[in-house]
């Protein structure tokens, strides 16, 4: 069996210009932020990116990577409104498909199952419907009659997330209390790349650990990178929390100097 | 002691909940989170409370089921909640915004993006709180319509906006448009005050209630349990 370890810049080089990216985590939590930080090293932009969307949108959207981003929120959770995401929104500098959490979900979903759409019963009635003339609905043939969005199946070229453990072969685990939706969004991409707080041997993973913290499954996963520290400042419990100072720095300092001073910077690492 | 105007608002939030059952309680923000721990505490021993993270806890903190987000949206779809979302723009029918201020294509202010606010106004009874009631909240039509309003429901099954608390008082929606209507005053506001902060025209039924007392139990409950650091008149003084 294959061993899938790479580096974050190895798994970066993999990507293009132009892709859909899907990144996991939720908000300021366990964001593939080691990730994020090659992505922002290397040349590759005009990205779709598809994420429950906290600094990793903010940080691609100041260095200008984001064409497109697909969202339902973006927020540093202790710090509600993202300051770069929102600096990029007001001076039209990227395209916005905003949509609900759970048609988000949906579109997941159905990539995840090679379905082109599942019926949604959130967004009628919205002005998402406004903001998104592409969205279309779809009535119940059965009696009820109900209408329903369509949700079009998220497809992603590509998706990167981040967990506490994974083994070489690209089997990932959860340790904390909320697996997001890091699964959903490596069975959704024809490419994952999985960062880990430590690699450890395949046994290792279920010796002290109930088996269903095993969350991102190896036939899902295209490689595997050993990041200590990898989703800091976002929180990775139960490894660590969210460094609010490192985060309160991000979002008070200008980015062309933030992305000189911090972004790479030894001690945002693992620290 | 007298009742502040923050505890008002606790009791005001905590009454959205009676009745509901063995259902999950989404409180967003500091009051609705108190009234809701209240409430469960009280008079509605069987709603389900989360620690805001991904459990369900008792009103001790201690877990009693998982609620990671995949789980917390089924319980939306499923309708067994009841959530209180904020507001940065809310209008004459209910609906809300919390996405963005100006045109959505370049918005004078990004906000926070619609979250769940469109699934839960479809899937379960959405209350409102706001803690400043001023013109620039209330007003005549959303930038961005989020949290889906009466007029823009179409008779949805599951559509319901129970009730709006904000500082002024509780308002709901029981005329016969549905459009939003005065139904309790919090003692030491007036109708007048009310009618100043709100942009649009108010539904005001003769003789407004006040919102009701709290019992000494619940003011104990208030004072000497949920939130004895006082940190409630921070949200409103």
């Amino acid at each position: 069996m294959g061993d899938k370890t790479m580096t974050a810049d190895e798994a970066v080089a993999r990507l293009r210009s132009g892709m859909t990216l899907g990144i996991g985590g939720w908000g300021s939590r366990r964001k593939p932020m080691a990730l994020v930080r090659a992505l922002l090293r290397s040349d590759v932009r005009d990205l779709t990116v598809v994420s429950y969307g906290g600094p990793d949108v903010g940080m691609l959207a100041a260095a200008g990577r984001i064409r497109k981003l697909v969202a339902a929120f973006v927020t540093l959770d202790s710090i509600p409104l993202e300051p770069h995401y929102r600096a990029a929104r007001e001076r039209g500098a990227i395209d916005l498909m905003e949509i609900d959490e759970a048609m988000f979900l949906w579109g997941l979903r159905a990539a995840a199952n090679r379905l082109p759409f599942l019926p949604v019963r959130a967004g009628l009635g919205s002005d998402v419907m406004r903001v998104n003339p592409g969205l279309r609905t779809v009535t119940s043939p059965y009696g009820d009659g109900e209408t329903f969005v369509a949700m079009p199946a998220l497809r992603l070229d590509a998706a990167l997330v981040h967990v506490n453990r994974a083994d070489r072969l690209g089997n990932g685990q959860y340790l904390g209390p909320d697996p997001y939706f890091d699964d959903l969004f490596c069975e959704a991409a024809d490419e994952a790349y999985m960062s880990c707080e430590r690699i450890v041997d395949t046994a290792e993973l279920t010796k002290e650990a109930a088996p269903q913290t095993l969350l991102v499954g190896r036939h899902t996963v295209t490689g595997v990178v050993e990041a200590p520290g990898g989703a800091h400042f976002t929180s990775c419990a139960p490894d660590y929390g969210r460094d609010e100072a490192a985060q309160r720095e991000y979002a008070t300092t200008p980015w062309p100097e933030y992305a000189e001073r911090l972004l790479d910077s030894p001690a945002r690492e693992g620290s | 002691m007298t009742v502040t105007r923050a505890e008002y608002c606790v009791i005001a939030c905590a009454e959205a909940w009676r009745g509901d059952g063995e259902v999950l309680a989404s409180p967003m923000g500091l009051i609705p989170a108190l009234g809701a721990r209240l409430a469960r505490l009280t008079f509605a021993p069987d709603l389900l409370l989360t620690d805001g993270e991904a459990m369900l806890v008792r009103p001790d903190g201690t877990p009693e089921g998982w609620l990671p987000y995949r789980r917390h949206l089924e319980f939306v779809t499923g309708g067994r909640r009841h959530v209180m979302m904020g507001a940065s723009q809310i209008d004459r029918f209910g609906n809300q915004n919390i996405s963005c201020v100006g045109d959505w294509a370049r918005p004078d202010r990004q906000l926070l993006g619609v979250r769940g606010a469109p699934v839960n106004t479809l899937n379960n009874p959405t209350s409102y709180w706001i803690p400043r009631h001023s013109r620039r909240v209330f007003v005549e039509k959303v930038d961005m319509v989020c949290g889906v309003g009466y007029d823009h429901a179409g008779g949805a099954r599951f559509h319901r906006i129970p009730r709006v608390v904000s500082d002024l008082g509780v308002f709901d929606f029981a005329t016969p448009d549905h459009s939003m209507r005065l139904a309790s005053l919090h003692p030491g506001v007036t109708v007048a005050d009310v009618r100043e902060a709100t942009s649009f025209a108010l539904a005001v039924p003769d003789g407004v209630p006040p919102t009701r007392e709290p019992t000494a139990e619940e003011l104990r409950l208030v004072r000497e349990v949920l939130d004895p650091a006082g940190a409630r008149a921070k949200e409103v003084s």
